[in-house]
C-alpha cells in the first residue's frame, strides 16, 4: 500500500485508464497546456497529445453536450467542469441530455460519460464559487452521482466511473485534494453505489461523504476520549444510493447523525434521515440529527464562511444530542 | 439522379404529409397526448436533405421529428406506434412524438429542448473526427434555435476544433409564434454563421430539388476535412406550432399564399415538366402512401401497449 494524495489518487485513475484504453480522451477549461487548474492533469497533455487532452472554451454547456455526443459515439469522453458552480451553465445537458437519453430513447442510447468536478467551500472564494450542491444532483434518476472521501476509494470509483456505460457525475472536493491516505498497489476499481463503513463503532451512527469524512473523522477521534464510539458510513455514492451498510449500522446503535457540506434544506441529510424513518423507525432511540451549511449564500470573509461550514464541534455536539 | 430516385423522392414527401394528417386526426380523436409538432408544409426540406446523406452520416433534430424519422428510413408504423404511446414504437413508448431516434438509422433524434441538441451534435461530429471515422453529422433546428446560447457555444466549437458537421436552419418564419425578425437581432439567419467564420449558403425549402441540390454541396464540403457548413433552408409549416395553436400570430392570407407553394405540389409538376414520371404514375405513389399510412395506424392501434415492467427498463445501462 502506497500513501498518496487525493490528487495523485484521481490523477493516477485517469492516468492509467487513458493509458488502457485509446477511446478515453479528456476535455475542458484549461486541462491540458495549463494541467487542470487543481493540477490534476498535469504532464497528462505532453504524454497523450492534444487529440487526447482537449482545452475547450470557457463554455459549459458544449464542454457536456459535445461530451455526450462523443459519448454517443462510442469514445469515452472525461469532461471536467473547473467547479461545480459552473454546472449550472450546463445543467440542462446534465439534466435534460445526459440523464435521460438512454431511456428515453428505449436503451438505445449508451452514455459512456464522466464529468469531473469540484465541488465544496472554505477557500474564500465568495458565494459562487464556494458551493455545495451535490444533493441537487442527486435528484436525477438516470445519473450517477459520485463523491468520494479518501484517496483509495478516489481512484477505485474514477475508475469504474469511466468503465461505467452510464453518466456519471464525479464530485472532487476542493479542500481535499492534499489528503493523504493508503491505496492499494495496481489496477483495482471500487464499484459504484456501495457504502462502506470507515469507522467501526457502538453508540452512534454518523453518515457523511466526502470532505465532511475527515471532519467527522476528527469528531469521532475526540468523542472516543470521552468513551463515545461513533461508527461512520461513508456514502460515496449518491446516486445509486447504497442504505444498506446506514440501516445495519443504525440498528445497532439506534441513533443517528448525518454529516454533509451542503445546506441542510432538501439535502443528503433529510434523504437519509427519512430513508432511516422510513424503513428503521423502530429502531430510533433519538431524534435523527442533521449537521449542515447555513443557510446562507457563503460570504468571502473568513470568520463568517467558517461559521457557515460544518465544523468538528458541530458533529460533537450533534452527537451528543443523540446520546 | 435515376427515375427511380425521383420517385422514391415523391414518395417520402407524400407519406410524411399523409402520417402527418393521420397524426392531426389521432390526436383529436384524445389517441394522441402531450404535444404533436406537424412537418406539414416542411416536407421537401428533410427529404431532399437526407437523400443526399451517405449511410453512416448522423443525423439529430428538434422536436418536429417525425418527417425527419420517415426520411432516415425508419417505417411509417414505428413511427405511428410510438406516436400512440405502443411498446412497438421507434423509442419503446417512452419518447413520443418529440423523441423518436433510431440508432441502426443513423438517427439521432428528436430532442425537445430547443437548442439544446447543437451541443450533442458537436461531439457526434467530435466522436467520428477522433475515431477517423468518414462520417459527418447533419444537424437541424429551426430559427428559434439561433436565438439561444447553445447555438452559439456550438458553432464556436465546431470552428475551433474543425468538426465535421452540417448545420442546418429550417427557417420556417416563426420561433413557437414570434416571428424572426421580432426574436432575431438579425433577421438573416445565415449571417450568424459568418460571425464564426463558418461557410454558409441559403436555399429555397419549397423545392426538393433545389434543397438536395445544395446539401449535396454542403456534404461533399463537409467531408473533405473543411470543417463546419452551414446551411440555412427557407420554408413555412402550414399548421400551428403544434396542435392547439390559435395562431394569433399570422394572418390567413399569409398561410394562403404559402400554401399555394406546396412543396409536394410544386415537385409534382417539376417531374411532370420534366417528363420524368406521369399523372397515373404519381396518383399510384399517392394511392401507395395513403395505403402505407393507414397500415400504419392499424399497426400502431393494435400494437401491444408497453409491460409494467418497461417503467423500471433502462434508467442505467450498466447491470444494477
Amino acid at each position: 500500500m502506497a500513501k498518496i494524495t487525493m490528487r495523485e489518487a484521481i490523477s493516477q485513475a485517469l492516468w492509467e485508464e487513458m493509458e488502457r484504453d485509446p477511446n478515453i480522451f479528456i476535455m475542458g477549461e484549461e486541462v491540458g497546456v495549463w494541467g487542470g487548474t487543481y493540477a490534476v492533469t498535469k504532464g497528462f497533455y505532453d504524454h497523450f497529445g492534444a487529440k487526447r487532452v482537449r482545452d475547450t472554451p470557457i463554455a459549459e454547456a458544449v464542454i457536456v453536450g459535445a461530451a455526450i455526443g462523443a459519448a454517443l459515439t462510442g469514445t469515452r469522453p472525461v469532461a471536467e467542469l473547473m467547479t461545480i458552480n459552473f454546472a449550472f451553465s450546463a445543467m440542462d445537458h446534465i439534466v435534460n441530455e445526459a440523464a435521460k437519453l438512454h431511456y428515453m430513447f428505449g436503451g438505445q442510447f449508451l452514455l459512456p460519460l464522466v464529468i469531473r468536478t469540484v465541488s465544496g467551500g472554505g477557500r474564500q472564494l465568495g458565494a459562487t464559487h464556494s458551493q455545495t450542491p451535490d444533493a441537487i444532483f442527486a435528484h436525477f434518476p438516470g445519473l450517477k452521482v459520485v463523491a468520494p472521501g479518501t484517496p483509495e476509494d478516489a481512484k477505485g470509483l474514477l475508475k469504474s466511473s469511466i468503465r461505467s456505460n452510464d453518466p456519471v457525475l464525479y464530485i472532487e472536493h476542493a479542500t481535499l485534494y492534499q489528503t493523504r491516505g493508503e491505496v492499494p498497489e495496481g489496477d483495482y476499481t471500487i464499484p459504484i453505489g456501495v457504502s462502506k463503513v470507515q469507522r467501526p463503532g457502538r453508540d452512534v451512527t454518523i453518515v457523511t461523504y466526502s470532505k465532511m469524512l475527515e471532519t467527522s473523522m476528527k469528531a469521532a477521534q475526540q468523542l472516543a476520549k470521552e468513551g463515545i464510539e461513533a461508527e461512520i458510513v461513508d456514502l460515496r455514492s449518491l446516486r445509486p444510493l447504497d442504505m444498506g451498510p446506514v440501516l445495519e449500522s443504525f440498528k445497532k446503535t439506534n441513533r443517528a447523525v448525518i454529516v454533509e457540506e451542503g445546506w441542510r434544506s432538501f439535502g443528503v441529510g433529510s434523504e437519509v434521515a427519512a430513508r432511516l424513518y422510513e424503513e428503521a423507525f423502530d429502531y430510533a432511540d433519538a431524534p435523527i440529527q442533521r449537521v449542515a451549511q447555513k443557510e446562507v449564500p457563503l460570504p468571502y470573509n473568513r470568520t463568517l464562511e467558517q461559521m457557515a461550514l460544518p465544523q468538528v464541534e458541530d458533529v460533537i455536539a450533534a452527537v451528543k444530542e443523540v446520546l | 439522379m435515376e427515375k427511380e430516385e425521383y420517385l422514391d423522392l415523391y414518395y417520402q414527401m407524400v407519406l410524411i404529409r399523409r402520417v402527418e394528417e393521420a397524426a392531426a386526426q389521432l390526436y383529436q380523436q384524445g389517441k394522441i397526448g402531450g404535444f404533436l409538432h406537424l412537418y406539414i408544409g416542411q416536407e421537401a426540406v428533410s427529404t431532399g436533405l437526407i437523400s443526399a446523406r451517405q449511410p453512416q452520416d448522423r443525423v439529430i433534430t428538434a422536436y418536429r421529428d417525425h418527417g425527419v424519422a420517415i426520411n432516415c428510413g425508419i417505417p411509417a408504423q414505428k413511427v405511428m406506434a410510438e406516436l400512440l404511446g405502443k411498446a412497438t414504437g421507434v423509442s419503446k413508448g417512452k419518447g413520443g412524438s418529440m423523441h423518436m431516434a433510431d440508432v441502426n438509422k443513423n438517427f439521432w433524434g428528436g430532442h425537445a429542448i430547443v437548442g439544446a441538441h447543437l451541443p450533442l451534435a458537436a461531439g457526434l461530429a467530435l466522436g467520428d473526427q477522433y475515431l477517423g471515422n468518414d462520417a459527418i453529422t447533419i444537424c437541424m433546428f429551426g430559427d428559434g434555435a439561433t436565438n439561444i446560447g447553445y447555438f452559439h457555444e456550438a458553432l464556436n466549437l465546431s470552428k475551433v476544433w474543425n468538426l465535421p458537421v452540417l448545420w442546418v436552419c429550417e427557417n420556417n418564419q416563426y420561433g413557437m409564434g414570434t416571428a424572426v425578425e421580432r426574436a432575431s437581432a438579425v433577421s438573416e439567419i445565415r449571417q450568424k454563421a459568418e460571425g464564426y467564420c463558418i461557410p454558409n449558403d441559403c436555399v429555397d425549402g419549397m423545392d426538393v430539388l433545389k434543397v438536395r441540390q445544395a446539401a449535396e454541396e454542403a456534404i461533399r464540403f463537409v467531408r473533405q476535412n473543411n470543417g463546419p457548413f452551414f446551411l440555412e433552408i427557407e420554408t413555412y409549416r402550414f399548421r400551428g406550432h403544434s396542435m392547439g395553436d390559435p395562431e394569433r400570430y399570422r394572418k390567413p392570407e399569409e398561410v394562403k399564399k404559402w400554401e399555394e407553394n406546396d412543396p409536394i405540389g410544386i415537385y409534382r409538376n417539376q417531374i411532370i415538366n420534366l417528363q420524368i414520371a406521369s399523372e397515373e404514375e404519381l396518383d399510384l405513389l399517392e394511392k401507395k402512401a395513403e395505403k402505407e399510412t393507414a397500415e400504419a395506424v392499424q399497426f400502431a392501434e393494435n400494437s401491444p401497449e408497453p409491460p409494467p415492467e418497461a417503467l423500471f427498463e433502462h434508467i442505467y445501462a450498466d447491470a444494477q
